[in-house]
Order: C-alpha cells, then structure tokens, then sequence
C-alpha cells in the first residue's frame, strides 16, 4: 500500500483506506456476538434462518402427516392444519430463504469475490442481523400467544386474514405476524443497501462488473430487488395492521360475519391482492436469482468449464429482474380483477420464459465437453437443473391465463412453486454449502455422508413433488386438511397422498444427516486447504483460510481476468485464479 | 399500481443506463489485466456514503410510490370521502422548503470551509424541521377536533398514515442531521468529512420535500383531479 | 455413471407415470373443451422441452465425466447457437401462449343469451338466486344482510322481489343454455369451483365477479370452495344439478321468491314473539 499510485487511492473509497487495525476487535462479544464482520453476521444469519426453518420443515411433516392419513392425529384440527401452513410458508419463503441468500450467502460472498476487506457499513450490517433476530422472535413468540399462530395462508389475504373465522384472526397470531414481516423488512433494508453498495462501490482494482462471478450478479440483482419490492410488503402490512387494530377500511369491505353485521366498508380486499404481489412476484426472483448465480459458478467450477454464454447469464438475470415487476399479476388471474388485465400479464408471464430457459440452456451447455467431477456440490447443481427444469416448465402450465383457470388454487400450484422456488433453491443452497464450507471452516464436509444426503434428498424431493401435480390435476383444492370422498376425481388420492407423506417424512430425516455433518466435519472433517476445488473466484485466494476478519491480509488481492479462466488452453494449470497475472508472469500456483 | 410503475421505469432506466457504462457489452474473457477496466469505468468516484443514500432513497421512492399507488386505488371506490385540508399544511410546506433552503445555504458554506455559517445554517434547518413536525401534529389535531377521525373513513387514514410515514423519516433525518451537528462543532472534524455530512443531510430533505410535495399534491386531491382530467383527454 | 442412469430414469419415470396414472382430470362437462385442448398442447411442448433438456444433460455427465488426464474444451459463447435456442423458445412459448389467449378472449366475452345466476358464499356454505320472471336480478349489498334477508337484497328494488332465493341447498341449471354466474360474498373470500366446469373465479366480498360456461352434461356435480375462508374451507361444499329443460322447470316451480321468504319469515318471527 505503501508504493500506491495516486490513482488507486482515488479508486479506494474514502471510507476503506484501510486500517488494519479496524478489523481486530478487542473482545470476545464483539468478535462473536456483536460482530461487525461481515463473514461472522453471514454465519449468525445462516443460523438463525437453519434454526427457524428447521421449525418450518417439522410444520411440513406435520401437514403432511395430516393430509398422507387423514383423521388418524386428532390433534391436527382444521384450525391447526392453518396454522401449519402459515407458518411454513412464511418461514420458508421469507426467513429462511430470503435471508439465507441473501443475509447468509450475500453477506460471506459478496465482500470476498469482489475483493473487498468487509461490507461499506459494517455497523448497519450487525444492525440488520439483530432485526432478523428480533423478526424471527416476534414470529416465534406467535407460537405462543393466546390463539396461537395466524392461519391465514402465507397470502395473509383480507378480510378472513383479519376476521374470527381464521385461526389468529381476533387473537395475537396475525399482529405478531404483521409486526414480524414489517421488522423483517427493516432490518433487510439495513442489509441490502450493504450488499448492493459493495458490489457498486468496494470491488477491489481490476473487478469490473464482468469480471464478477455470476453469484455476485445473482445477489446483487436479487439485493436490488429486494430493496425495490419489500416496500409493497411493507405497506400492505401496515395498511393491513391499521385496519385490523385502529378499525380502518383500506381493505376491508362491509361485510357479514357469522350473522353481524361489522364496522368496515368500502375496502378492497384486491388492493391488499396488487400490493401483496407486487412484492411476491419478485420475491419468487429474489429466491431465484441468487440461486441461479451460485450453481452457474458450481457448474463452472466443478465441469473445469467457463460459463457458457458469460454475457447472456448477465443480461438474463438482469433482464429477469426488471421483467419481473410487471408480470405480478399473473397470481390474480381468478382473483376478480379486471379480466382484460390477463391478457397483459400472461404476454409479460410467458415472455420471461425466454430469457430463464436461455439460463438454463446455458447451464447444460456448460457441461457439454467438460471435465466434469461427480462432487457433491454439483450433484446438488445438476439436481437443481432438473428440479428447476421441471418447476419452471409447470409455470408455463399456470402463467397462461386460461390454462390457469382450472389449475390455480389447486394442489397442482403448490407442486409447482415447491419444485421451482421450494426444492430448486434448496437444492443449491446444499450445493453451495457443500461448496463453500471448506472456505468457512478449513475443512472439508464428509463426502459419502453428502452423497448419501443428496440422493435422498433429490430423489425424496422428486417424488414428493412431481406425484403432487397430479393430484391437482385431479381437482384437489390447496390448502384442504382433507379431501374426503369426491365424485368428481377419477382415482382416490389416498394412496398418492399416503406415499408423498412417506417420502416427505424419509426426505426430512435425511436432513439430519447433512446437520450432523456439519457438525461432525467441523472436528473431523478432511483437511481442505486453501482452494480445495482449484477454483478461480476470488474467494479462494484469500491468504489464510478461514478468512480472518479483513479478509485480505496487508494488501487487497489485484484482478486481472474474469471469474471463468477454466481450462484455458496454453495455460500450465485447468484454472487461472482471477488475481493471477498470467501470462505475464507465468504462475505456476499449487492447489 | 401506475403511479409505483413509473417510478420504477425510472429507478430501472437509470440502472440500465448505470449498466451501459459499465462495459456490460464487452467481452470479458478477452480483456487481461489490470488496466483494461480503469479508470473512469470502475468504481466510481463518488463517495461511498453518497451512494448508499442514492440506493436508499429510491427505496424511500418505492415506498411513497406504493403508498400513492394504494391511494389511487383506493379512491375509486364509492365510500371516499376526502377530509378537509388543513389549511396549516401550507405554512407546514413553505417552512420545510425553508429548511431546505437552509441546508443548501449549509452546503454552501461547507464547501467554502466557513464553519460559523455552516452552524447557523445547519441549526436554522433543524429549527424550521421541528417546526414543521409540530405544524404536522398540529394538523392532525385539526383533523381529529373536526370530527375525521382515522377510521371514519379511507381517505382520512390515508392522510395520517402517509402524514405520519412521512414524518417519521423526517425525525430519522433529524438524528443523522444532530449527528453533522456535532460533527460541526467538532474542531478536529476535518472540513471534508462535514462537507460530506452536510452534502447528504442536504441531498435527504431535499428529497423528503419532494416526496413532501407529492403528498400535499395528493391529500389536497389535485392529483385525483388532475387523473380525471388525464383520463377525460384520453377517452 | 450411475449419476447417468439415474437422471435418465427420472424422465422416464416421469413419462410413465404420466401415461399410466390413473390421477387426471375429470371428464369435462362444459363447454370448456378449449382450456383441455391448450392444456394438453402445453403438456407436450413442456413434456418435450424437459425430456431434451435432461436427456441432454445425463448424455453429458456420461460424455464428459472426469477422466484421468482429460481436460475440458474452452469456448466462452456461441452466439449463433444462443440466438437459434432464443428464436426456438420463443415460438414454442407463441405456441401456447396464442392459443391461450384465444381462449381466454372467448372466457371474458359472456354470450349476449347467457341467463344470470347469482352465487353468494358465506363461511361456510353456497346460496343462489335466480332472476325471477323479470328475468332480472335486484340490487344487494352486504349492509341489508340480516336474518330475515340472508342474501342482503334490497327490498325496494321491484326487480328483486321475484328473485328466487335458494339458501344452502342444491343449485339446479337447465343443460345447453349459457349461464353467467354472478359471484359475491357477504364476508371473506371464496371461490365457486366445479372441477366438471373448468371454469372458476374469486367471489370477493363488496364486488360482484363473474364467469361464464354452459353446461352440456346432466347430473350432480359437487362445487367446492378454492378460495381460503377460514377454518371450515375445506368442507364448504354445495351441489350444482345439471338438469334437462323439463326437470329443470319442474324443479324451479318448486322455489320461493324473495317476496314469499320475507312474508314466511316475518309472520314466522312474529309468531316466534307472539307467545
């Protein structure tokens, strides 16, 4: 630092002249609890979204115990089945996937592939965690409150959201669960303005936007998003709050309920509809997007392969990203709006198809002539293709409008959002952990417990998911405790229900094993070394590992060359890192 | 939902254009080196700080557009009935604007390194802002004696809602702003990094007036007008 | 290998189970033959587009999985190849979004000869209201729902008092004629769905929605709520009867009108005071 030319000083943001000694704090507190380190609070927000979601996925054996044997658990009532739902939906979507992607992933990656020393605002980023944190807890706390948790569906759709007929309703269940999603938000906000920050101001020389890794793209452009979609959460929850606690009619229109006639009037219950899905189309994409950034660089990496078609996996996420603001209404096509709307929201729908299916065209032609190692990591990636694939296509089923009237609201859309924005995702957050926990701790995870993690999972998962469809097809309404006897269904979905129970049930136990691999590797996993998959991303480059707080020891790493330099030909080694100046200075680097 | 559309359009055009100028085009397995990607097209020049507050702004953005986006919404339907305006929302807007006014002056001095000026002026514009604040209670006040209470009616919980919002990003404002204050009676702060401060507590009133604006405009239901107008012209 | 295998046994479990399930829809019994045919076109363009895409990608991790001393081929992008599976995609989305939208022009354009049929949802059953003779039905609103007036239909409206109340029991609809079905709710959301129909759609409280079909298969249909209403959703259910033009007439001679069920119910609550 000391030979920096005056140009480089200009290109280091005021705020990161770095002096060392921020990174070394004094004392245990503010190393481990009250971090401001941004690979501490990715750890600290992992965490706490594994703990809560593990929560979530009891909740989905107990549905699914409920639905596969009907009647046999007598404390699964109608009102708890509700519950159930809610809970897991929420959960799922918003605090265990948004945050582990985002809050999780973002805050590991993103300062380590753009070679910065931490986040620009560390401070607002420990600030972020403890919202989550105090999130989570008010979402916990609903578990317990008289009533118990809302029962509304994840949709929170007014008025049954709001009135005494839904479990939660008059009681503490759907305050806390407002309170919750508007403290989320907050502290979310605090976090994705590190996160687009960095990437737009801490890459280190030479890291110019094409030369990140996709999974910056993917994280970057999910932040941005996020930032841009949460708002319309934000303000049906508070709209939704008023009307439930100060007797507003935002949304609530007059109505009758069990006999009596109530104070609201005039409300619109398809406004809260268009705000909630103005966030929730995107939501879908802020879960995706950081998806498809990682598994494109596990494919990479691990098929010895360049990215195919670099360019066009930028554009497409970017361009998903602003697609994805103006096709939200394809959630409402049987909702009563306006039906000329869904002429214009299945054209917007459709269209998207095009630049996601090039996404995944991409993916497969990666591994086309490549060297592609079997790890654990891209068994999840590959996994991911084919649960994506088949997730993405149903989409085409419920996006276009008329083929959505006898599909929606049927089990058909819950085996579609699972398999693409449920399973898909998980798949690579598996992959990415398998991955990059080699980097976060020094060792490697145990790989026949992995291999056996995946197979049951990707298979389980399968079979779960792709038999659901058909149920849908049936005529099975979503969110029925039970079925029961219909003369309409041309065979009893007892028997599929039973089996996807089963698979659900052998499906989440596997889960256990990934955790004690996690735990068990942590002391006596394989050594990993530095760069385990010889990978080129800047992450892998970091002087020590696991990275200290600072990152990058005196000096912050130099790029030279994109994040894809695999198997370049003439070069002395199958990979090329990013901070390697080759050819120049020919690096004969060891793994 | 049009209102928080255009907002976007422009959020998103101006991040594609952001984009373009970031060799999005380009090849990048072709470029080696370190020099091919500087200057002018890496990392900005800009301050970081500033950035962030650009970023968070347009969520700010978002967030009123959403609201005005409901309101619209929300208007259509038969029950509405639009409160009287209190007429002190216009003292309320002239003194915000004077805060404003004041934060520029104090940018102005900042830049010129004349701490004493910069202090009275940063000190006016936390003045006017309390004022404004209470000017805004006062309002509710009015409101509430005249009988339009929140729950009487949408339009009257609108108005405290997008009131209250507004005001409660004023109040956050205000702690940033006591922050520069400090920092301004602070001798060993350098008069770059108050500049700094300074700049960007300018840069958020600026923008709350005119997100301001936009409220007044449509709680005093031009806006409603001037849509009906708009629609009339088209059909 | 097995990694091969086991994607490949994946499409062809998917296929078979496709073919050999006997999980499908129910025949149809409206005339929404439309939705099936686009709904079929799309199973197969996606049914082809996954087989591709997995087939493709199990062929490639038997190809191309690490050997000893191979190393892979460098090629950052194919322009040609990325424009022609761009142009590729895109028809095969026209050909299923055009049909699509065809269709769905004829589903929110109601034949001018459709007779309206109200359905009204409530937690947690189904009640209907035909026009009466005026083939009119009168204005409601959910303030006028009281006990006498489950429905809330305006008593000054003379169109709505030989509208003809069934509450809580079995819709009937004559075969072969179009019906509008007016939908609204006096409290939270539901959704009129008969899976036979294909056709369904919100009834939200405040508004009135609506779809159309014509039935063209007598029997009992059972309708079921698809919408969220609380905790008694899933067991909110009715029975829509598809009769021929005589039963249909026969049954329709034996209901109430508006102006009967008020009379019934007030001399009915006076007489409950009386004693």
């Amino acid at each position: 630092m000391v030979d920096a030319t005056p140009r480089m000083e200009r290109d280091i943001p005021p705020a990161e002249v770095p002096e060392l000694e921020l990174y070394h704090p004094k004392s245990w507190w503010t190393t481990y609890v009250f971090s401001q380190d941004a690979k501490v609070i990715a750890i600290q927000y992992s965490g706490t979204a594994v703990a809560i979601g593990l929560v979530a996925l009891v909740l989905s054996w107990l549905m699914r115990l409920q639905l596969g044997f009907p009647g046999t658990f007598s404390f699964i009532t109608p009102e708890a089945y509700y519950q159930f739902i809610t809970m897991h939906g929420m959960i799922m979507v918003i605090y265990l996937l948004t945050a582990l992607f985002l809050g999780g992933f973002g805050n590991y990656l993103i300062p380590l592939m753009v070679g910065a020393r931490d986040m620009v605002f560390p401070y607002v980023n420990m600030l972020s965690f403890w919202i989550y944190l105090l999130a989570v807890l008010v979402l916990a706390a609903s578990f317990f409150a008289p009533g118990g948790p809302t029962g509304a569906g994840w949709t929170l759709y007014p008025p049954q959201a709001i009135l005494g007929g839904t479990p939660g309703g008059q009681s503490w269940g759907i305050i806390l669960m407002l309170v919750s999603l508007i403290l989320f938000i907050i502290g979310f906000t605090m976090g994705g303005l590190n996160y687009a920050v960095t990437v737009i101001q801490g890459r280190t020389r030479g890291m110019t936007l094409m030369r990140m890794p996709l999974t910056v793209w993917g994280i970057f452009t999910a932040t941005v998003m996020a930032l841009l979609a949460f708002p319309a959460l934000f303000v049906a929850c508070v709209m939704m709050l008023f009307d439930r606690v100060l007797g507003t009619s935002f949304f609530m229109p007059a109505l009758v309920e069990m006999g009596e006639q109530l104070s609201y009037g005039g409300g619109s219950p398809i406004l809260f509809q268009h705000l909630f899905w103005f966030f929730g189309h995107p939501e879908v994409y802020i879960v995706a997007l950081p998806a498809f950034g990682i598994v494109s660089d596990l494919i990479s990496t691990h098929a010895r392969k360049n990215i195919f078609g670099y360019r066009m996996m930028v554009w497409a996420i970017v361009i998903i990203g602003a697609l994805s603001f103006i096709v939200w209404a394809h959630h409402m096509y049987v909702s009563g709006m306006h039906p000329w709307f869904g002429f214009f929201f299945a054209t917007t729908t459709l269209i998207i198809a095009v630049p996601t299916a090039i996404k995944v065209y991409n993916w497969v032609l990666t591994l086309w002539r490549g060297d592609i190692h079997l790890t654990v990591p891209m068994l999840f990636a590959l996994a991911f293709i084919v649960t994506f694939v088949n997730g993405g296509l149903t989409g085409l089923f419920l996006g276009n409008v008329v083929v959505d009237v006898p599909l929606s609201d049927t089990m058909f859309v819950v085996a579609h959002f699972h398999m693409v924005m449920g399973v898909a995702p998980i798949m690579v957050i598996f992959g990415a952990i398998y991955h990059w926990y080699p980097k976060i701790t020094g060792r490697m995870l145990e790989d026949w417990m992995g291999k056996f993690h995946f197979w049951v999972t990707f298979v389980g998962a399968y079979a779960i998911f792709f038999p659901m469809h058909y149920v849908g097809l049936v005529g099975v309404p979503r969110r029925y405790p039970e079925m029961g006897e219909a003369a309409f269904m041309t065979a009893p979905v007892d028997n599929l229900n039973a089996f996807i129970s089963v698979a659900a049930l052998v499906v989440g136990f596997a889960q256990m094993v990934f955790l004690f691999n996690l735990v068990w590797s942590l002391r006596f996993g394989k050594e990993a070394g530095p760069n385990p998959w010889r990978a080129t991303s800047l992450e892998w480059q970091t002087p020590t590992t696991p990275p200290p707080h600072g990152n990058w020891g005196d000096e912050r790493p130099v790029v030279y060359r994109w994040a894809y330099d695999y198997s370049v030909p003439g070069a002395p080694e199958d990979f090329i890192p990013q901070n390697d100046p080759w050819p120049d200075k020919p690096a004969t680097r060891a793994a | 939902m049009s209102v928080i559309l255009v907002f976007l359009t422009v959020v998103i055009g101006f991040s594609f254009w952001w984009l373009f100028h970031q060799k999005v085009m380009e090849k990048p397995w072709l470029e080696h080196g370190v020099h091919t990607a500087l200057p002018e097209t890496d990392v900005s020049g800009m301050p970081t700080a500033k950035v962030a507050l650009a970023v968070f702004l347009a969520v700010v953005g978002s967030l009123f557009a959403l609201f005005a986006s409901a309101y619209f919404m929300r208007m259509d339907y038969a029950d509405w009935q639009a409160p009287p305006l209190p007429r002190i929302l216009w003292v309320n807007t002239v003194i915000l604007i004077l805060a404003s006014i004041a934060l520029s002056c104090a940018v102005r001095a900042a830049r010129e390194h004349r701490r004493e000026m910069t202090r009275l002026a940063l000190v006016t514009a936390g003045l006017a802002t309390f004022v404004f604040l209470a000017g805004q209670v006062t309002a509710w006040r009015e409101l509430a004696a005249g009988g339009h209470y929140l729950d009487v009616n949408p339009a009257n919980g609108f108005f405290y809602l997008m009131t209250g919002v507004h005001g409660l990003h004023i109040l956050g404002g205000l702690v940033a702003l006591g922050r520069t204050m400090v920092k301004a009676w602070d001798d060993d702060v350098a008069a770059e990094q108050l500049r700094l401060g300074v700049e960007l507590c300018a840069a958020y009133w600026h923008f709350l007036l005119f997100v301001w604006l936009g409220v007044f405009v449509l709680l005093a239901g031009w806006a409603g007008d001037l849509l009906a107008l708009c629609r009339q012209i088209l059909t | 290998m097995a990694v091969a295998l086991i994607l490949v046994l994946v499409v062809l479990g998917s296929i078979l189970f496709h073919i050999l399930s006997p999980w499908w829809w129910t025949p149809i019994a409206s005339n929404w033959g439309y939705i099936d045919d686009t709904l079929i076109i799309t199973f197969w363009i996606t049914g082809a587009v996954f087989s591709a895409v997995i087939l493709f990608m199990a062929y490639c991790v038997f190809r191309f999985r690490h050997k000893e001393g191979a190393k892979a081929a460098y090629q950052p992008e194919s322009k040609r190849l990325e424009w022609w599976l761009t142009v590729v995609t895109a028809v095969g989305v026209a050909a299923m979004l055009a049909p699509g939208l065809y269709v769905w022009s004829q589903f929110v354009t109601v034949p001018d000869d459709a007779t309206e049929v109200e359905v009204v949802g409530q937690q947690w059953q189904w009640n209907f209201r035909l026009p009466g003779e005026d083939g009119k039905l009168g204005k409601s609103d959910n303030r006028l729902v009281t006990f006498e007036n489950p429905l809330g239909i305006d008593p000054e409206d003379p169109a709505g008092q030989d509208d003809i109340v069934i509450e809580a029991a079995d819709l009937h609809l004559p075969i072969d004629k179009p019906v509008k079905m007016l939908l609204r709710s006096i409290d939270v959301l539901h959704d009129f769905y008969v899976p036979e129909f294909r056709a369904k759609m919100d009834m939200v409280p405040g508004m009135v929605t609506y779809f159309w079909f014509t039935p063209t298969k007598t029997g009992t249909f059972e309708a079921l709520c698809a919408e969220l209403c609380g905790s008694g959703h899933a067991y909110m259910r009715g029975i829509v009867m598809v009769d021929s033009e005589e039963d249909y007439q026969a049954w329709l001679e034996g209901q109430s009108t508006f102006a009967e069920l008020t009379d019934a119910r007030q001399v009915g609550a006076a007489e409950g005071a009386g004693p």
